[in-house]
């Protein structure tokens, strides 16, 4: 599903560049509900962008689907994130003059689907993901995790093949912030590959594989039930 | 992308509405350029229509020549003298001149200003009598309000029939009268009333050619007792042909009749509408072209505000467009989004100005109209539809380029810094 091959990003500001991944290898399978963790300038959220076609890479090879992502124009690659990926952002990025509805039938709307079968579909999500009267509200009469769910419908609608949130849970209150990474399951039991970037251990701790950044390469990768069994044949010893 | 798109529309309203009073102030500024270029368009226009409303229907092709002394001493002449045209002259200018369309010999019976020279029963006036031919009314018409005008028979018979104007009619008839088929006594001599004249100039022009009395040519050469004397020449050059050409040709030929020294130029006295014409009509150009530099100047002050709010709207949206561009709006959707806002706002404000200035043209129409004035300077303030047209268009394109550099600039943000930027 993502093949990632010796990645190197840097930023440059002014005169100073900043090398911020410093060749990444990464395999992430389909299906695979995964996180990446890291301090903050570890590179998790370079490495994501990177991954979203947000933004591209100076070096290395990044497949995605078995296809090679590079020197997209911007055409091309609003295309490919409409199609393929699904974002959800920590602080939602709904836009705020649309009402639920029409903000989650909005990447439709870039796929040219007409106006009543993308609200049509839009109304199904809601109601998936319990929001089905909420539709003719405004983002800003909803609550935190109400907004979440509205973006992660948004980011469904499209039927891509992976998710990517970047700190999802991160303006969220603990108990909601569960709920999420429960939706987030499910979503991932549906078949979509779901890649979660944290700073927070137990919600790092609810995904199948954990990617650790550090410095802008990936320091360690740890298999969630391989850690249990590693633990387990510790205590046995 | 189709332009008629509710979603798009609706992007529009909330990016315009959501700050009303900036709105409002940006879109005055396209208002008041094409508020300020259609009044200014119309005032020329009315002051066009004034000035050449002054000359009436007078061909523009046309000169006038008269007799004046000689400047110079010719073959044993001594200079001063004074000549007259005369019948041999205007069959010598019709004979060898083939540039001429129209030539009209006129002649000036005795009185009009003070003297009382026409009676009619117990009324009298003073009227200036006029020998014409029919051509007269093609070079320098008048309109017939009933009957007609002298025609080619009255010439050749020199009947004593007469073609009198509305101060004329005023004056030697009763309200309710019908003058044709009346007589009226000039000068001694009976006349029957044949047709009757409005002046189609202004002002004095207008009074002086209302209380006129046109009667034919021949009849008034002999009746009067001019002999073959013509009192002078009003002459239309024929299509194409520019009437000062003519007028050199009738001069040579004029002064070789009368024995006059060939660079004698005082000796025949002229005047060549066409060259007037002309001062007037580069007259106007210029002030056409001025208005033109003017508006389109204000105009472009108004787009270029539209331009900077554009832009400002589009650092206010950078996130909203980080976001619809990660979730796979293109550029080009971005880059229409902008520019249809634009176009939109240009065109919306410019349509305001464009209709109340046109609006106020016509209320100014009106009342000009309505007050029943014959408006000296101005009248008839218009816009014709091409220009209007012209100027549509062109606020049109302007909202085109005003919203260019605002939808490049948000193109050119990339989407992840777009999203990154915090308001």
């Amino acid at each position: 599903m993502i093949r990632l091959k010796n990645i190197h990003k840097s930023y440059t500001t002014g005169s100073n560049t900043l090398h911020v991944l410093k060749g990444v290898d990464l395999e992430i399978g389909k299906g695979e509900l995964v996180s990446i963790m890291g301090s903050s300038g570890s590179g998790k959220s370079t490495l994501l962008n990177v991954l979203g076609i947000l933004d591209n890479y100076d070096q290395g090879e990044y497949f995605l689907n078995g296809e090679l992502i590079q020197n997209m124009n911007e055409k091309k690659a609003a295309h490919y994130r409409n199609r393929h990926i699904g974002f959800v952002f920590q602080s939602f990025n709904l836009i705020s003059f649309k009402n639920a509805m029409e903000n989650v039938a909005l990447p439709l709307y870039y796929k040219k689907v007409s106006r009543k079968k993308r609200n049509e579909k839009a109304m199904g999500y809601l109601d998936k993901l319990g929001l089905k009267e909420w539709a003719h509200h405004l983002p800003n009469e909803l609550s935190g995790g109400q907004k979440q769910r509205l973006a992660i419908a948004r980011a469904l609608i499209s039927e891509p093949s992976m998710i990517l949130a970047d700190e999802p849970t991160g303006a969220l209150d603990s108990q909601t912030s569960m709920e999420m990474m429960d939706l987030f399951k499910e979503i991932n039991s549906m078949g979509i590959t779901v890649l979660i970037v944290t700073h927070e251990r137990d919600i790092a701790a609810k995904t199948q594989r954990i990617i650790r950044l550090k410095d802008g390469i990936i320091e360690s990768i740890v298999t969630n039930g391989e850690r249990k069994k590693w633990l387990r044949e510790q205590s046995m010893a | 992308m189709k332009i008629f798109d509710l979603d798009k529309w609706h992007e529009i309203y909330f990016a315009l509405r959501k700050n009303p009073l900036r709105t409002f102030f940006t879109a005055f500024g396209v208002f008041w350029g094409i508020f300020m270029l259609i009044i200014m368009m119309g005032a020329g226009e009315g002051l066009y229509n004034g000035a050449s409303h002054d000359m009436g229907d007078m061909a523009t092709n046309s000169v006038f020549m008269w007799t004046r002394t000689t400047s110079m001493p010719y073959k044993g002449f001594q200079r001063g003298r004074f000549y007259r045209f005369n019948n041999g002259d205007t069959q010598a200018l019709k004979d060898n001149i083939p540039e001429i369309e129209y030539i009209a010999p006129r002649l000036q019976g005795w009185g009009g200003e003070g003297n009382n020279n026409v009676v009619r029963g117990d009324r009298t006036g003073g009227f200036n009598i006029q020998g014409d031919y029919p051509e007269i009314n093609i070079i320098d018409p008048v309109n017939i309000t009933s009957g007609r005008f002298i025609n080619d028979i009255d010439i050749k018979d020199k009947r004593k029939v007469a073609v009198i104007g509305t101060r004329v009619v005023n004056e030697l008839f009763i309200p309710d009268e019908n003058p044709i088929g009346e007589y009226i006594q000039i000068q001694g001599v009976y006349f029957q009333v044949i047709g009757m004249f409005k002046s189609k100039k202004n002002d004095q022009q207008a009074d002086h050619e209302n209380q006129a009395i046109y009667i034919p040519f021949t009849t008034l050469q002999k009746v009067y007792n001019y002999g073959d004397m013509v009192g002078w020449y009003s002459i239309t050059a024929k299509e194409n042909i520019p009437v000062t050409l003519v007028e050199q040709k009738a001069k040579e030929l004029l002064r070789q009749r009368h024995t006059i020294h060939p660079d004698d130029d005082r000796a025949v006295g002229s005047f060549n509408l066409e060259q007037e014409w002309n001062k007037m009509t580069n007259l106007f150009k210029g002030i056409r072209g001025l208005v033109w530099i003017v508006g389109i100047g204000t105009l472009l002050a108004g787009v270029i505000g539209v331009s900077n709010i554009m832009l400002i709207v589009v650092k206010e949206r950078t996130k909203e467009i980080g976001i619809q561009r990660a979730i796979g709006a293109t550029p080009a959707n971005i880059i229409n989004q902008i520019i249809i806002e634009s176009v939109f706002l240009t065109a919306f404000a410019g349509y305001f100005g464009l209709a109340l200035g046109v609006g106020l043209l016509e209320l100014l129409n009106y009342i000009l109209n309505s007050s029943g004035a014959e408006a000296t300077m101005f009248s008839n303030p218009e816009v014709d539809f091409n220009a209007a047209m012209k100027a549509l268009g062109i606020l049109v394109i302007s909202g085109v380029f005003a919203g260019l550099i605002p939808a490049k600039r948000a193109v050119s943000i990339k989407p992840i810094d777009a999203l990154r930027d915090e308001l």
